[in-house]
């Protein structure tokens, strides 16, 4: 079975979003993320704000949550390297139950970046944030972000799903 | 910079200014000093404890969703410089009810007045570098109170850089409360006014 073409899984994405209800998509840009923007900007039920650092990021989705909106973080894992005091701020302090989606920097392919440390710290330190996280390493089993979603919207807790990513 | 006026003053014509269903966050410096004017109204978020930095995003976050709501972003100037890019973020975003209010002291207060990096960072023209619009400065209270009304009604995005005094043996402001509970009040006068 062939993968999707970029355009296609951003339309899908997309539509996914939107399907669980999402107002907001709060993102910086991967090599994989980066191909969904377009189809993200272009959906008639979301808003993308694109943001300069992942720092920004929460903070944004802090405030369209407690405006009413329904955001959702999309960035890659270094960026929740770069963004941990908002993090700890804005789900921790502040108890706002943002959702995340978080690229998964050479969990498939290491072809460009051998020995990428990404495969060393990003699953300690979404542990040591305390997200409630779930890994999908195939592009079939994404709809377990809607799932793993509305499993936290339930119990008002912050989450993120970590979908592998191939080469850097 | 040459003048520089009493924070607590400036944000006195702030509260004066004010309109019924504007959300004012405040945060640090600017955070204890409105608490100490006087008690706090529903639609305040008085952003304590906070991310250094964040309350700008923050306030446009609320702007974005609630369009029809002006809302009032506080920031000292040194933690603008920790996320000077979301000054392009709204400019990018430009939400036409965000006001950002940089009240620029020269120093972090709160941790005993150290000077933030650079001198006379010109923060008015970073806004509009930035591609902000509409862009203030004012130095002088008198000023700042006979124009406080017109700039604040400009059309957003707006920012108003407010040349103040450091507070002499400052301390960082005291929490009013559980943040759960005051997040939950917060958000449903958000619903209600």
């Amino acid at each position: 079975m062939t993968e999707p073409s970029a355009a296609d899984m951003g339309r899908a994405i997309a539509d996914l979003f939107a399907a669980m209800g999402i107002t907001h998509v709060i993102s910086v840009p991967d090599s994989t993320i980066g191909p969904w923007h377009a189809a993200l900007d272009a959906h008639p039920s979301l808003r993308l704000v694109r943001v300069c650092r992942e720092g920004e990021a929460w903070a944004v989705a802090g405030g369209l949550h407690l405006g009413g909106a329904r955001p959702l973080v999309l960035i890659q894992c270094t960026g929740l390297f770069e963004s941990g005091d908002s993090l700890r701020n804005i789900v921790h302090d502040w108890k706002l139950p943002i959702f995340s989606v978080i690229g998964y920097r050479s969990y498939l392919n290491q072809s460009t970046l051998p020995g990428d440390t990404c495969l060393v710290f990003t699953e300690p330190v979404l542990s040591a944030w305390q997200i409630d996280w779930k890994l999908v390493t195939d592009t079939a089993d994404y709809g377990e972000i809607r799932t793993h979603y509305e499993r936290c919207r339930a119990a008002g807790i912050a989450g993120g799903i970590v979908v592998a990513e191939g080469r850097a | 910079m040459s003048a520089r006026m009493p924070l607590r003053e400036t944000l006195e014509v702030l509260r004066a200014e004010r309109r019924s269903g504007d959300v004012v966050i405040t945060s640090m410096g600017s955070a204890r000093e409105w608490m100490a004017i006087g008690p706090l109204d529903p639609l305040d978020f008085v952003f304590v404890p906070s991310s250094m930095g964040e309350a700008v995003p923050l306030g446009l976050g609320m702007a974005l969703a609630q369009p029809t709501r002006r809302v009032i972003a506080c920031s000292g100037d040194g933690s603008l410089l920790m996320n000077l890019g979301s000054l392009v973020t709204i400019a990018s975003e430009a939400p036409e009810n965000l006001v950002v209010l940089i009240f620029a002291n020269g120093v972090y207060e709160v941790t005993g007045a150290q000077p933030i990096p650079g001198r006379d960072v010109d923060f008015a023209t970073m806004a509009r570098a930035s591609g902000i619009g509409s862009v203030f400065r004012f130095s002088d209270i008198a000023a700042w109170t006979v124009g406080a009304r017109t700039a604040l009604g400009e059309r957003g995005p707006l920012c108003i850089v407010l040349d103040v005094a450091p507070v002499p043996d400052a301390v960082g402001p005291r929490s009013p409360g559980p943040t759960l509970a005051r997040a939950a009040a917060f958000a449903a006068a958000l619903q209600q006014r």
